[in-house]
């Protein structure tokens, strides 16, 4: 009989690097469990209260209480889950309306509610782009993207990271008469840095290629309506489609794409990660509803986490920690370290401190960059994050970065 | 001088900058392996040659080209 030759060998230096780190008496970064979750910004870690710093939950609607109310009234009314498709028996009452929702908070004819945001990327990129389209997308774009075009055979054409020139250049060089798709993002969620999209929208019609902005880190907060980076730039109605998710600012989880093309229903039936899976419980599609249009009036909470995160990076910044932008251009900070060691020890002296943040490392990071990533809400008070600071400074010192 | 070997040339030239262990090069010279380019690396080596050439190279391309012989060919036939 022949051996089996073991197809998880190829995971062999990945086991090594992680058995490396934590035999050095590091926790597992990748190993977290929150054993209670008091408020959006904070929880029961490991036995410890800990303050909530990378969790994306940017306007803190997890425990808004008619968010609760709604998913606790669809529960009882629609019980616990659809058990079906979208095309089929898994579409009720409560995903058209959360299909409105978005209509409104957008203010576009079309509005598609897909099982995750990963599923949305998937499902609309894979059905626009097959093997002879062109998708030319930022280099440092997101795994789901990648993955979308992966899942279509399109042909990828990447550029460096918001460089609007290197993106005329590409689009100057493909055949004029090939399907074009320029896939962009509001806010890049590894450094919380903002794509120049006015410049990159008007280029893209330039040469005829259609866009699609990815504003997962953006809606709800960027933009006067929280529309996202493209409202912020005045370019909303020149993109073909906008994608999002609803495990960020809304709260829950799903993944929605927005769009005013006249065909743009069709995706329905074409798109094969919205048909083949289980669509939303009827309970997650009340939350996002009541959500999405909480969100729509939240200019104060918008302003206020602004303050939080402009307060966090000039903190940061003159602590003398080295961060992923200038200013802040968003609700994430990313606090840039040498290597997974450094940013281990700083991770868990920080989390013995009480603070949770996001370890981040390559592959999901550009440039093969470890991050520690921090992501604000607008229900952190003025007090959390000065005790945020306190705790990065005795963290920081601790470790010998600062 | 055919085509090929003006953009052997040419290619090779692009490649010496990021060739810091000054490996002599030949059309069997892989970029991973021989010349141990990261992705960084990658990436600004191909936006180099595109610019050069006024090209595009599709990853889709990238992910078939694993050594400089290969990488003239492509270089050739998007030049036509």
């Amino acid at each position: 009989m022949a051996e089996n030759r073991d197809l998880l060998s190829k995971f062999d230096p990945l086991i090594q690097e992680r058995e490396a780190l934590l035999s050095t008496g590091v926790m597992d970064p990748y190993a977290i469990v929150m054993d209670e979750v008091k408020s959006p910004t904070e929880a029961i870690c490991n036995g410890r209260e800990t303050i909530l710093l990378g969790t994306y939950n940017y306007m803190g609607m997890t425990f808004d209480d008619d968010v609760l109310q709604a998913g606790k009234d669809a529960l009882d009314n629609f019980g616990a889950g659809t058990t079906g498709s979208r095309v089929l028996n898994g579409t009720y009452q409560g995903h058209k309306e959360c299909e409105d929702a978005l209509k409104e908070f957008y203010a576009m004819d079309h509005a598609i509610v897909f099982s995750t945001g990963y599923l949305a990327n998937l499902g609309i990129i894979s059905a626009l782009a097959d093997k002879d389209d062109f998708i030319i997308l930022d280099i440092d774009s997101h795994a789901s993207i990648y993955d979308g075009c992966a899942m279509g055979n399109a042909q990828i054409v990447a550029f460096k990271h918001n460089d609007v020139e290197a993106l005329e250049k590409r689009l100057r060089r493909l055949p004029e008469e090939a399907g074009k798709l320029v896939i962009l993002e509001g806010v890049y969620s590894m450094m919380g840095d903002i794509a120049p999209l006015r410049e990159m929208v008007a280029i893209c019609k330039k040469y005829g290629a259609m866009t699609l902005v990815d504003e997962a880190h953006s809606m709800g907060f960027i933009g006067e309506n929280g529309r996202g980076v493209c409202e912020e730039a005045g370019v909303i109605d020149d993109v073909d489609f906008i994608i999002g998710t609803f495990s960020k600012s809304v709260g829950t989880v799903g993944g929605f794409c927005v769009s005013n093309h006249p065909k743009f229903e069709i995706m329905r039936l074409v798109s094969r990660p919205y048909i083949f899976t289980a669509s939303l419980p009827p309970s997650v599609v009340a939350t996002a509803a009541t959500s999405i249009r909480k969100l729509m009036h939240s200019g104060n909470k918008r302003a206020h986490l602004w303050e939080n995160s402009k307060t966090l990076h000039k903190g940061l910044r003159d602590l003398g920690f080295n961060l992923g932008t200038p200013e802040a251009q968003s609700g994430i900070i990313a606090v840039i370290v040498e290597d997974m060691m450094q940013g281990a020890m700083l991770w868990q002296a920080l989390l013995k401190n009480g603070l949770y943040v996001n370890l981040a490392r390559p592959p999901a990071t550009p440039h093969g960059m470890t991050l520690l990533r921090c992501s604000l809400c607008a229900e952190h008070t003025v007090g959390q994050v000065q005790k945020i600071l306190n705790m990065f400074e005795a963290a920081g010192k601790e470790v010998g970065i600062i | 001088m055919s085509s090929n070997e003006a953009t052997a040339d040419k290619v090779k030239a692009l490649i010496e900058p990021f060739n810091k262990k000054g490996i002599t090069l030949s059309n069997d010279t892989t970029f991973a392996g021989d010349l141990e380019w990261d992705s960084l690396t990658v990436m600004d080596f191909v936006a180099e040659v595109e610019d050069d050439f006024d090209i595009v190279i599709t990853m889709n391309m990238q992910a078939e080209i694993e050594n400089v012989g290969q990488l003239i060919e492509a270089v050739d036939s998007l030049n036509g």
